[in-house]
């Protein structure tokens, strides 16, 4: 031990003081510590949920806003995203268990004659990171491809990307069919990727056009709790 | 000598080409179809291609070869055919070039594996350099001039497109995306790129940027490299405008006169290879060329001036400079 800060011992902080730190370690992407203060919390009788809500959702937010300031950039965000992760892999069979509220359900890909993933692969990680589940169906999809996935794993968010102006206009096509079916008010509908912007979101009608992966996050459980609250 | 450098020698500037995506679309290529599909079953229209980039006045055109590793290759079930579709484009390109009356430029385009380097994603450096070098190795096979890797995010993998171009003894060039911030997706900024640049040992005959967000960012990106006072000289391929949607078409807001405008802007600002890239079409590089050459140099513009006719910046900053990088305080472990 060269170094008498790494010396803190985390069961010896109280609650208040241990969830800052945590913070703290998500954001600085210490997975191994996260793990072991999701430990120590669940010792000291935490349900799983406040757990998951107080302290690594809230770590992942202040994440998001750094990225989303300029501050923070993509290695940096899949380091915390990867420290959830771990806190995540521990709580999840509790929250199931316990039958906490889940966050939401996303179902996420690049659309028909999109090959490009590395947006939408930085989203899916970023929202796993915050919470939700994520249904990730790969690049080049079909409208039939989303809607079944929609409606087989009972989602409760589309997520849509497109890199290419060509590719932009299918989102319209996946949106226009869902109208027809009659189902596009069962769900959220976001878009993002770098040729879109709010104008072209609202033309489609889609939810909202997520900027980047902060934005998308934020968006998604803003819209998760208007959802609750008229339920 | 190769012939890029030798052109470096001689003239002042050069001139690159436009888009390629956006010309194939127009040329009937189907979104989700692999481009490089095309230098063999549609090698017309991809000499075609490059044939409209030489006929505009550009000195150096980039093959059909963007998605030409195996990791891109593979999302198109193609990823046995590196060698094939990559020799294939730069034999296009030769083709052409050589019958052009002048000294063109042939560029096999390299573009980003797309995927994300370990520790945080599953691509490992060794994996990265073999599939570069079998890319790089076809379209110096087939008779490319040099290598051009383009739109890359991550330095780690600038660093191995270097490593795999120095195995086969290639020249290259080598440009970043800056479309985070005024960095690159992965946190690069326009000084730290330069830093870099010079760090290698094969280095680039030419580094810079390309596609981004819109032609004002790109700007501030030339000036941030110039600042720093590379020895390498630096290349500026930037979208024209950016797009919209209009009446359910896509269409970038760049005109070929605003282009010419940024031609000469990003040339004031130090670049010395100059072309575009995402909806640069052939009336857009016939009038940066006109620019080019009808414009004595001038200083380099000021912000002010790069907004007023290009546009504003999509951030405040870019990352450089003396201002202090915000930092949010932490507790105890650092």
């Amino acid at each position: 031990m060269s170094d008498e800060e790494d010396d803190l011992i985390l069961d010896e902080l109280d609650d208040a003081e241990l969830v800052l730190q945590m913070h703290d370690d998500l954001y600085d992407g210490m997975s191994d510590e996260i793990a072991e203060a999701v430990h120590i919390l669940l010792k000291r009788d935490w349900t799983p949920y406040d757990i998951l809500t107080k302290a690594l959702v809230e770590g992942m937010r202040i994440v998001g806003i750094d990225f989303r300031d300029g501050i923070l950039f993509v290695p940096e965000v899949l380091l915390a995203a990867g420290a959830m992760k771990k806190g995540m892999h521990i709580l999840k069979p509790l929250l199931v268990e316990t039958g906490a509220p889940q966050l939401g359900k996303v179902v996420i890909g690049t659309v028909k004659g999109d090959i490009h993933d590395i947006g939408k692969n930085l989203v899916a990680m970023m929202m796993e990171g915050a919470g939700f589940e994520i249904i990730d169906l790969g690049i080049n999809n079909p409208v039939e491809d989303y809607i079944d996935a929609l409606k087989r794993e009972k989602a409760d968010i589309l997520g849509m990307s497109a890199l290419l102006t060509t590719t932009m206009p299918y989102m319209k096509i996946v949106i226009d069919t869902m109208v027809e079916q009659g189902i596009r008010d069962d769900y959220i509908v976001l878009v993002g990727g770098a040729p879109l912007n709010e104008e072209f979101g609202k033309a489609i009608g889609s939810d909202a056009y997520c900027r980047d992966a902060a934005v998308a996050v934020e968006t998604a459980k803003e819209f998760m709790a208007r959802k609750h609250n008229q339920a | 000598m190769d012939l890029l450098s030798k052109l470096l020698a001689e003239k002042d500037w050069l001139m690159a080409d436009g888009a390629t995506g956006t010309n194939l679309f127009n040329r009937g290529l189907e979104a989700g179809e692999a481009p490089e599909l095309w230098n063999v079953d549609q090698p017309e229209k991809i000499k075609a291609l490059y044939q409209d980039a030489v006929d505009s006045g550009s000195d150096i055109f980039l093959t059909n070869s963007f998605g030409g590793t195996a990791a891109r290759l593979k999302l198109h079930n193609a990823q046995h055919r590196v060698r094939e579709l990559n020799k294939a484009a730069a034999e296009l390109g030769r083709e052409v070039a050589d019958k052009a009356g002048r000294p063109v430029v042939v560029a096999g385009s390299v573009g980003p594996t797309g995927e994300i380097f370990e520790p945080l994603g599953p691509l490992s450096h060794g994996e990265a350099v073999e599939m570069f070098q079998e890319q790089g190795a076809a379209l110096m096979e087939g008779g490319a001039d040099v290598l051009w890797l383009e739109t890359i995010s991550a330095p780690e993998e600038y660093r191995a497109a270097a490593e795999a171009f120095a195995n086969i003894d290639a020249p290259w060039v080598g440009t970043m995306s800056f479309d985070t911030a005024g960095r690159t997706m992965m946190g690069m900024t326009s000084s730290g790129m330069v830093e870099m640049v010079q760090g290698i040992e094969n280095r680039p005959l030419g580094f810079g940027a390309n596609c981004g967000v819109g032609a004002s960012d790109l700007l501030r990106t030339i000036q941030g490299f110039a600042a720093a006072n590379p020895e390498v000289p630096i290349v500026a391929k930037g979208n024209a405008g950016i797009p919209k949607f209009v009446h359910g078409h896509i269409h970038y807001d760049g005109t070929p006169e605003l282009m010419g405008q940024y031609a000469v802007m990003v040339r004031n600002s130090g670049a010395k290879i100059i072309g575009g890239c995402c909806g640069t079409m052939p009336e857009h590089l016939v009038a940066m060329r006109k620019a080019l050459e009808e414009t004595p140099m001038g200083p380099p513009p000021t912000d002010a001036e790069i907004t007023e006719v290009l546009g504003g910046f999509s951030s405040a900053s870019d990352g450089t400079g003396d201002a202090p990088a915000p930092k949010r305080v932490r507790r105890r472990r650092k």
